[in-house]
């Protein structure tokens, strides 16, 4: 499927959620309760067969927290991106993704490491690179006068 | 004090000490010092410790084309308690730093350390904007030899472990002793 | 202070918990494996990571564009080349800039040279770990030719930084192709060796064969790509499916296996390297003329938006994104790495082997742990 009608068929899965072309590939946000219903769709559905998670990355747009997922199927190699943002900064949660894709494991690990971004029914939701002492270190507001020598 | 009771500041060039040497001192003492240090540093058996891309040049000069063994570096020990010198290659950061200061602990005298690499000696590339990489690697374990380059040439690091053997001979029972103590007291 | 850590699911009375602690010589670098074992029979292993934890990512958000190509050099350090190319394409494809044909000639030799160097060191390591110390010195021995290459004309050995956004650092130095070919004819003849090493010795077929298998739809599910994947028969060569350079100009074969064993994990790169000597000898006799780099504006500003990349590494499919606000500084640089993605099917394919295969199973891996860290 090309873009346009990847964004055709993902507003029929789930019309609350907004898609559209972006530079490279087709995008698509998502609300936050939403996303593991679609992603499963998206897995199972015959047409789509995103069988293949390509890559979850956590950013910090300054005022919101997000997440962006990469899918890819193997047997069409159409690809699709599925965002998620929240602007809840204190506690933010998404549903986690492992039951469908078990590279989301590690995945989600590392952003709920460095960004602090919780994901509900991980199996073992711990801290990766750092330990529990250290804040979220790739947030804007992260401040560490110790450690960080800037000239 | 006489040569060979030398300061670790006061070993400057290979001119004067090669001068030195040939100015004699004290027959008894010298011998026993002479066999021993011959022996300590003719075999300098490295741990195998390598973090990041330094360990690749390491490996590479154990390789055929630069051979470490022709200079006593015969095998890599595993386990410290077996190894006499630490080449510490590669970046260190937080989470490594108490692993590597009790590795060193672990190796029993005498021991030495040789920091290779940029990011060994200072923090290297990764000395700005980050949040856990340790500045040196002299801020956890006392330093005897530092090599430049990163990564520093094959030839680059056997020059550094050459100037470490120079450094073993200049030492004497009394002064080996005077280091310990001011090593433990860090 | 960090609490203890203690591996999860020891379900029986007579598992024990040991720790192949971060320095160690068989875990190609700092990877600390806590594994419950039963008897010899491992039952759960653990990765625990972070101890090379340098922080690429958020440093790269207070560098330019030409500064973040020196930090990607020391990720997977093998595959230096490849890694600079992804960011340049990554900046290129964002600024729009045209690259010339010599270019993206010259960029495709260096990532075959590269693969194949990255695939001689594999070999050395492995065998090395399982047991046989001649294959370190004759992998390695070999292996001095290619960074010889790299000496005479990128200017160092390892960590060269040899791409740049706009095209390269240098020319071609005038004995470039001479001692290419020169390479391509005495590796020919020290490949077979290889083979009469390894691959045909029973002790090694012994260890290997049967061991760690992983099925298609596992490879699938878990993200595997890279030769661990090729050889469970999942297609994902990024050189074929989105040809990237001058890929889209070579004949090659994609080694696929069905097997998904540690052998056939290593026997795919010894081939791989045959196929990246092809794709060198199509290539280097028709090295077009034209400059050497393009010129881009001295601060490079990338224009709003997200932009992706992913070639093909030594070890995988590697990404690359960028999320740019219109400043000299990008706003977030994610690095999709294929060894973090790789580690994370080492619990599932080793249960239920002995402790010994499992260093087999991780050395045929091939994991390379400053790029699982970052």
């Amino acid at each position: 499927m090309n873009k346009p009608e990847l964004i055709q068929f993902v507003k029929t899965l789930a019309p609350d959620c907004e898609a559209k072309e972006g530079k490279q590939y087709a995008e698509a946000l998502v609300p936050g309760e939403s996303l593991h219903d679609l992603a499963g769709k998206l897995k199972e559905n015959e047409e789509s067969l995103f069988d293949f998670l390509v890559c979850i990355t956590g950013v910090d747009y300054g005022k919101e927290l997000g997440c962006i997922y990469q899918l890819r199927s193997t047997k069409y190699s159409h690809n699709l991106i599925l965002k998620v943002k929240t602007s809840d900064r204190e506690n933010p949660n998404f549903d986690s993704l492992t039951d469908l894709w078990k590279s989301a494991d590690f995945l989600e690990r590392e952003v709920y490491d460095l960004l602090g971004i919780k994901f509900n029914n991980h199996p073992d939701l711990r801290r990766l690179f750092l330990d529990n002492s250290w804040g979220f270190p790739l947030r804007k507001d992260y401040v560490d006068d110790v450690n960080i020598v800037t000239k | 004090m006489g040569i060979k009771g030398m300061k670790k500041g006061e070993f400057n060039d290979n001119e004067s000490l090669e001068l030195l040497k040939e100015s004699g001192t004290n027959v008894l003492l010298t011998t026993i010092d002479d066999v021993i240090n011959w022996g300590r540093k003719n075999s300098l058996w490295p741990l195998t410790f390598a973090t990041s891309c330094c360990g690749i040049e390491m490996m590479a000069t154990g390789a055929p084309r630069h051979d470490f063994a022709r200079f006593g570096m015969e095998v890599y020990r595993a386990s410290p308690r077996q190894a006499d010198v630490i080449v510490v290659a590669g970046t260190i950061v937080n989470k490594m730093a108490p692993v590597l200061k009790r590795l060193y602990d672990q190796m029993s005298e005498p021991k030495y350390v040789v920091a290779m690499g940029a990011c060994a000696i200072s923090g290297g590339p990764f000395f700005l904007n980050s949040y856990t990489v340790i500045k040196g690697v002299e801020h956890v374990i006392p330093v005897d030899v530092y090599i430049p380059g990163c990564p520093p040439r094959p030839e680059a690091l056997l020059y550094g472990m050459l100037q470490l053997q120079r450094m073993i001979e200049t030492e004497s029972i009394k002064s080996r002793k005077a280091r310990n103590i001011s090593h433990n007291e860090e | 202070m960090e609490e203890p850590v203690i591996a999860k699911a020891i379900n029986e009375e007579e598992e024990y918990v040991i720790n192949m602690g971060p320095q160690h010589p068989s875990t190609h670098g700092v990877l600390r494996l806590v594994v419950s074992l039963k008897g010899e029979i491992v039952k759960n292993v653990e990765p625990h990571l972070g101890y090379i934890h340098r922080g690429i990512e958020k440093m790269c958000e207070s560098i330019t564009y030409p500064q973040i190509i020196h930090l990607t050099d020391r990720m997977d350090y093998l595959s230096a080349h490849i890694n600079n190319e992804a960011v340049c394409l990554a900046v290129e494809k964002a600024t729009e800039t045209e690259i010339p044909d010599r270019i993206k000639v010259i960029r495709t030799i260096m990532a075959e040279l590269t693969r194949i160097q990255s695939h001689q060191l594999f070999w050395a390591s492995f065998g090395m770990d399982l047991g046989g110390l001649t294959c370190f010195f004759y992998g390695l021995r070999d292996r001095e030719k290619v960074l010889d290459i790299w000496e005479e004309t990128c200017g160092s050995r390892m960590l060269v930084s040899y791409n740049c956004p706009g095209g390269l650092m240098f020319d071609l130095h005038p004995n470039f192709q001479k001692s290419v070919k020169d390479f391509i004819k005495y590796f020919r003849k020290k490949l077979p060796e290889y083979d009469q090493l390894l691959t045909g010795n029973v002790i090694f077929r012994e260890r290997t064969v049967g061991i760690g298998k992983l099925s298609l739809e596992d490879a699938i599910s878990y993200g595997i790509t890279g030769p661990t994947g090729r050889a469970s028969g999942f297609s994902c060569d990024v050189r074929k499916h989105e040809p990237y350079s001058a890929y889209d100009r070579v004949k090659f074969n994609e080694i696929l296996f069905s097997e998904g064993d540690t052998f056939h994990r290593y026997y795919s790169r010894i081939l791989e390297m045959k196929e990246s000597m092809d794709i060198l000898e199509q290539l280097i006799d028709n090295i077009p003329e034209g400059p050497f780099a393009v010129k881009m504006k001295p601060i490079i500003k990338l224009p709003e938006g997200e932009y992706y990349q992913r070639v093909e590494t030594a070890r995988g499919e590697l990404g690359v994104y960028i999320l740019s606000d219109g400043n000299k500084n990008p706003l977030r640089v994610k690095f999709r790495s294929p060894n973090f993605v790789n580690l994370g099917v080492l619990n599932h394919i080793s249960k239920n082997f002995k402790i010994a295969d499992l260093v087999a199973i991780s050395g045929s891996l091939d994991l390379i742990i400053p790029d699982i860290d970052r």
